[in-house]
């Protein structure tokens, strides 16, 4: 009992694939004829929800129901055995850690996605810019360094040291100022949200169009970071047959539109 | 020995192994996965010195909290019936059940800067988010209920004749809690207090949600472990290792010392 709760909860999901299930969301249509698992990085689930719909509907005797963590849980899990069919993450490390393994075979690009800052909603930071992050006072939330968000956020930090009016230790003073490190975009989110924090980075797609909660100021491209999504069909996959139609579906125009609904951006059809 | 007692004690033993597989294997296989230069080295990195130095200091201020203010609960629910007594103590153990991040954020919604109490708190100077004290208000959270379920079953355990003869004696109220029912009720004070701080050491959950993560003021060990994981699965066991070597030393300690002697012990009330 006492190890168990000195335990953080990663250590659980790799101790057993008996706990894999408690860590990760599943749905399970089990009275499907086939399933489709697909391994799907944290970001991705509610625009991969929809996908999943999409293809059960246009295959009625085919049920697909997701495990959704960070890339490196999902990829310790397809390591250590676990059954998947797709795996999908924006962690180009994580990807290459499972095709060196053997674990998948060859990934291909399928969204993009950028980042943007945002603020709370509170009057002292409505003017607040790109260059405030620095602020002395600001309550900066960042992404861990130990995370692909947290290095992405940092590139454009640096990228931003550059550009007229930051000053060359721009990306130093933002970085020394963070209150915290935070493990995902979705801990980044709530804590502006909530108001907690006053600003944070987090990925296009993290925040819904219309969402009021926060104010959301855009990163221009040349200080901004090319996020690209990569999939690829697991070698021991039950169903290759399906995990095929899911990433052609994904990369196919409807499964675009979808994804662009969701805040990603779109692969040009010659990369597909 | 009889069929029936055969058949007990093979049922025995094999409860016993189910409970050790369980519990004892996982921590084995952590402990055979590293090795003892693994955890020389990560000894050797400041950023787990910092982690090692930040879980001490906490989980012990944090113990020393849940003592003062458990103490007097417990002692008040092991007492005499008032209304809404059943109510208090469901209420008291609920956090028992809340998943921790979930814990976390009722605790951000209340002491956090635009929470219930953000404003008073701020009108004494007071930040909890993002700082250390957060890290202590979230390990104090999940540690005392733990803390008063132990110490209120064992001041219920108390026989009340004892106490009763120390009236007989003319000993005043005060001296009848100091010298009968805190030393009858030591053991199980200790063992909710060795509960109560093997839970606040090893808190994630609340913790990375109210106090956020930053090496050095608000990354405990557990934190440290789960970021190591990010990046070197090596060096994330190592360091889990190191948070249970010294859990199991002070646990142990405490299981060891006289203050753990059972109700049979030593410790018979002496007037």
């Amino acid at each position: 009992m006492l190890a168990s709760i000195m335990m953080p909860p990663p250590v659980w999901c790799i101790a057993g694939a008996v706990l894999l299930t408690a860590c990760s969301r599943e749905q399970a249509p089990l009275d499907s004829d086939r399933v489709l698992t697909v391994f799907a990085a944290a970001s991705l689930v509610t625009a991969f929800d929809s996908l999943g719909e999409v293809l059960e509907r246009r295959t009625p005797d085919l049920g697909v129901r997701f495990n959704s963590a960070g890339s490196q849980q999902l990829a310790r899990q397809l390591a250590q055995g676990a059954e998947g069919d797709v795996f999908a993450s924006p962690d180009e490390r994580w990807m290459r850690f499972a095709v060196e393994r053997g674990l998948v075979e060859e990934p291909e690009v399928f969204a993009r996605n950028r980042l943007v800052v945002i603020f709370a909603r509170r009057p002292e930071l409505e003017t607040m810019q790109l260059v405030n992050l620095a602020s002395p006072g600001l309550k900066l939330v960042l992404a861990a360094p130990e995370v692909p968000l947290g290095r992405y956020a940092r590139e454009s930090l640096r990228k931003l040291s550059a550009a007229p009016g930051f000053g060359p230790d721009f990306a130093a003073r933002a970085e020394e100022g963070a209150v915290s490190l935070e493990d995902n975009a979705r801990s980044v989110l709530a804590k502006v949200r909530l108001g907690e924090a006053d600003a944070g980075i987090v990925y296009g797609s993290d925040v819904a169009p219309g969402d009021t909660a926060v104010r959301v100021v855009a990163i221009p491209d040349p200080f901004n970071v090319d996020v690209e999504y990569h999939i690829a069909v697991v070698k021991a996959a039950r169903d290759t047959a399906a995990a095929r139609g899911f990433i052609a579906l994904v990369r196919g125009a409807e499964g675009q539109a979808i994804l662009e609904r969701y805040g990603f951006l779109s692969v040009p059809p010659a990369s597909r | 020995m009889t069929p029936l007692r055969i058949a007990l004690r093979v049922a025995g033993a094999v409860a016993a192994g189910v409970t050790v597989a369980l519990l004892v294997l996982p921590v084995v296989a952590l402990v055979l996965h590293t090795s003892p230069g693994a955890l020389i080295a990560s000894l050797a990195e400041e950023r787990t010195l910092q982690a090692l130095r930040l879980s001490a200091i906490t989980s012990l201020v944090s113990l020393l909290l849940v003592v003062t203010v458990g103490a007097p609960t417990a002692v008040l629910l092991a007492g005499r019936r008032f209304r809404g007594k059943a109510l208090l103590e469901t209420l008291i153990t609920l956090p028992m059940v809340l998943p921790p991040t979930v814990a976390g954020l009722g605790l951000l919604l209340a002491f956090g800067r635009a929470g219930l109490l953000g404003g008073t708190l701020s009108q004494f100077g007071v930040t909890v988010p993002f700082t250390t004290l957060a890290v202590i208000v979230a390990q104090t959270f999940v540690a005392l209920p733990f803390f008063i379920t132990a110490a209120t079953s064992g001041l219920r355990a108390i026989d009340l004749r004892y106490l009763e003869a120390a009236a007989t004696l003319r000993a005043s109220p005060w001296h009848r809690t100091i010298r009968v029912t805190l030393p009858l009720a030591l053991p199980s004070l200790a063992a909710g207090a060795a509960m109560g701080w093997a839970r606040a050491l090893g808190e994630f959950g609340a913790t990375i949600t109210l106090a956020g993560n930053l090496p050095g003021r608000t990354q405990t060990m557990p934190l440290a472990v789960y970021f190591a994981l990010e990046t070197d699965l090596d060096a994330a066991v190592a360091l889990a290792v190191l948070l249970l070597a010294v859990s199991f030393a002070v646990l142990l300690a405490v299981r060891a010392s006289p203050l753990h002697a059972g109700p049979a012990g030593a410790s018979r009330p002496r007037l």
